[in-house]
């Protein structure tokens, strides 16, 4: 069997039916004044999930979060953990931890205390804590700076003090608003993994939110994308990527080709779409889209092949010429100009040093993709 | 490739060179001149009056034995020297009046300025908490009690205070009391007198300290299971102690040495060193024993505030 992606994973309870879900926003709406920040959004996540709230400053995610931590209630709708309706329940009793964006870390508490002080407010004895605080900084490598105050820190120290201070309670969630955000490229990109070992190491539930989608991409088992106060599409990183379900899913997470066009023919197998523009594409998976209905066709530039001369065994070919090529490297990235005016982004991998059909500006150029390659949206 | 590198820096340095020198006086000229505003303003001021301090009174204008007199040469002046001694200083110890007027003087400072922390404080984490486009505002209303005269304002606090005033009525009015509360001329009055006459002083350090703080970290604290009535505690008080201690010591300072409050508002039952200060320089005509207790005045304000500071810088070290 065919599937999407090239990750197999054997942790996909939201494929089981029988699976019970762990938090459930059920119907949830808040509205500050006038704006609507989140709108009637339901939402299941399950229990050692990796899950990412994804999406534009503004979009509602932040505010999902601090609803899940208690600083915020819902106007509407219901917010349940392992059952339990959260509702009235003031944030420090919630059974959840939070990773604040800027580390709220306290700057007259050590490095220890701080970690310490979520244990203090438990009322955990004393040796208990001081074991506690110990493994909490030998799992974020931090043993020799137990002393230290937030600002006699660096910026990948600081975040893995309010790392390890959000899991020292063990939380049944952990909420984590930007994680990586205040870090540079590079110590963010080992971060990443560093993050996704520790969610397995302590078998926790991760409720990560970020507008960075490489970031969600890599860490999460599901990724919701939101937009407006409104969840998008949830699934997970290759079905995000390879079947969106919308223009804006699809448009929001990497590049895409868009052909707007009408279904002109709605077979058992195949579908064939007339584009705006005239282009004839024939495609496997037509989704729901009726026979004359309009839709878009879209598809990924690694998906499109480009060459100087039409590919004999294409089903779908389209010519046009070299409108502008940028070599990266590792692979080089075509813009070809439709010859009904479209301009098509096709990206070939460098696999090869050198290349048998060197293709450069203005020369015409045909490009072709399997029927596969692509989908069909209706919204 | 280094060559050329080389000789073109070299002449942009030897340029430099001037051009930094001047630089280097500018930036001292700048420094100077609040050392010399402290010198002529502050320094040259205090000598004088302890030099009053160790002479001896005399009927004369001004009427104590003339300071640095030359007119009999260097012998003369020299001589005069030796007439100072430290007889005033003693004088002071002698009468327990001006021991007990310290004392007062500090407690009742120090009474009040618990009071403003606690009148101040609230205000100031109000203000803090408040929509920032109406912060400006009441930083205004802070302020604005600075536009009449303090000596105005005391003086409206007698028409409050006093036994047939605005306050009693209101009471009398409302029933409360039956019969006029005696508030003026009594220490009550100098508090509520040095409450409202320093609460901005208080005020604006406190603001500027819970301002500045992330709302954040009490979110934190509550996340981690640590109710808002204890992350206050917890957090936000000791955050705020650098504008606790900034207040307090702009608020005690200038009250131990007030002078128009309890002479306005305490009436002669209340004994403060101000006022003390003040009949022994009007009243008695005792200028070199008045400089005595101005100097200890200024002795007692200052050697407990370089300890303080010398105890923070400590422990701004430990934390580095």
């Amino acid at each position: 069997m065919k599937s999407l992606g090239s990750i197999r994973r054997d942790f996909a309870p939201w494929n089981d039916p029988n699976a019970k879900p762990y938090i459930q926003f059920d119907k949830v709406t808040k509205k500050f004044g006038e704006f609507t920040a989140v709108n009637n959004l339901s939402l299941t996540i399950f229990e050692r999930e990796f899950f990412a709230l994804l999406g534009a400053s503004g979009c509602g995610k932040s505010t999902l979060l601090r609803m899940l931590a208690g600083f915020e209630e819902p106007t509407a709708g219901r917010i349940l953990l392992d059952g339990q309706d959260l509702r009235g329940i003031p944030p420090y009793k919630r059974p959840v931890n939070m990773m604040f964006q800027s580390y709220a870390l306290f700057p007259h508490m050590t490095v220890e205390k701080n970690i310490a002080f979520g244990l203090k407010q438990e009322g955990m004895p004393a040796p208990d804590i001081a074991k506690r605080v110990a493994e909490m900084l030998k799992l974020v490598k931090l043993e020799q700076f137990a002393k230290r105050k937030p600002h006699q820190l660096s910026g990948g120290q600081r975040q893995r003090v309010a790392l390890a201070r959000s899991v020292a309670k063990r939380p049944k969630v952990l909420l984590l608003d930007e994680p990586l955000g205040a870090l540079d490229k590079k110590l963010r990109e080992e971060t990443q993994f560093e993050l996704m070992d520790l969610q397995q190491e302590l078998g926790l539930t991760f409720v990560v939110v970020t507008h960075d989608q490489e970031e969600a991409m890599t860490m999460a088992d599901r990724i919701a994308i939101m937009d407006k106060g409104e969840v998008m599409q949830v699934a997970t990183p290759a079905e995000i990527y390879e079947a969106p379900t919308s223009r804006f899913v699809a448009h929001f997470v990497g590049n895409v080709n868009m052909f707007e066009g009408k279904v002109a023919e709605r077979g058992a197998e195949t579908t064939r779409i007339t584009g705006a523009t005239g282009a004839q594409i024939v495609v496997d998976n037509g989704g729901n889209a009726a026979a004359g209905s309009d839709i878009v066709f879209a598809i990924r530039p690694e998906k499109i092949k480009v060459s100087s001369k039409k590919p004999a065994d294409a089903v779908n070919a389209l010519e046009g010429e070299v409108y502008d090529v940028a070599y990266l490297g590792d692979m080089t990235v075509y813009h070809i100009k439709l010859d009904d005016g479209q301009i098509v982004r096709a990206s070939a991998l460098n696999a090869s040093r050198v290349t048998e059909d060197p293709l450069t500006w203005n020369d015409r150029a045909w490009v072709s993709f399997r029927p596969d390659a692509g989908v069909v949206l209706t919204r | 490739m280094t060559n050329i590198a080389a000789t073109a820096a070299a002449p942009a340095e030897t340029a430099a060179l001037p051009t930094r020198l001047a630089k280097g006086f500018v930036d001292r000229l700048v420094i100077i001149v609040p050392y010399l505003w402290l010198l002529f303003f502050f320094l040259v001021p205090f000598i004088i009056v302890f030099k009053i301090s160790l002479s001896q009174t005399a009927i004369s204008m001004p009427p104590y034995t003339p300071v640095l007199d030359f007119s009999d040469g260097i012998s003369g002046f020299f001589a005069g020297f030796r007439e100072l001694n430290f007889d005033n200083y003693a004088w002071l110890t002698q009468d327990a009046l001006y021991f007990n007027a310290y004392v007062t003087s500090l407690i009742i400072a120090g009474i009040s300025t618990i009071l403003t922390l606690i009148v101040g404080y609230p205000i100031a984490y109000g203000m803090a908490r408040a929509p920032a486009t109406i912060r400006p505002t009441l930083l205004m209303l802070v302020i604005l009690p600075f536009w009449t005269s303090f000596l105005i304002r005391v003086y409206a606090w007698i028409g409050i205070l006093k036994p047939e005033g605005l306050l009693n009525q209101l009471l009398l009015s409302l029933h409360i009391i039956s019969e006029p509360l005696v508030i003026l001329n009594t220490y009550t009055a100098i508090f509520i007198g040095i409450v409202y006459s320093y609460l901005p002083f208080m005020v604006l350090p406190l603001y500027s300290s819970l301002e500045k703080m992330d709302h954040s970290l009490i979110e934190a604290a509550q996340d981690l299971g640590c109710p808002q009535i204890s992350a206050f505690w917890k957090i936000t008080f000791p955050l705020s102690l650098p504008g606790v201690v900034a207040g307090c010591l702009l608020v005690f300072i200038p009250a131990v040495g007030e002078f128009v409050i309890p002479d306005l508002l305490g009436g002669s039952q209340t004994l403060m060193i101000g006022k003390t200060l003040w009949n022994e320089f009007f009243s008695n005509r005792d200028w070199p024993v008045s400089s005595a207790v101005a100097v200890i005045l200024l002795l007692v304000l200052t050697i407990p505030i370089m300890f303080f500071q010398q105890a923070q810088a400590k422990a701004q070290e430990q934390g580095k």
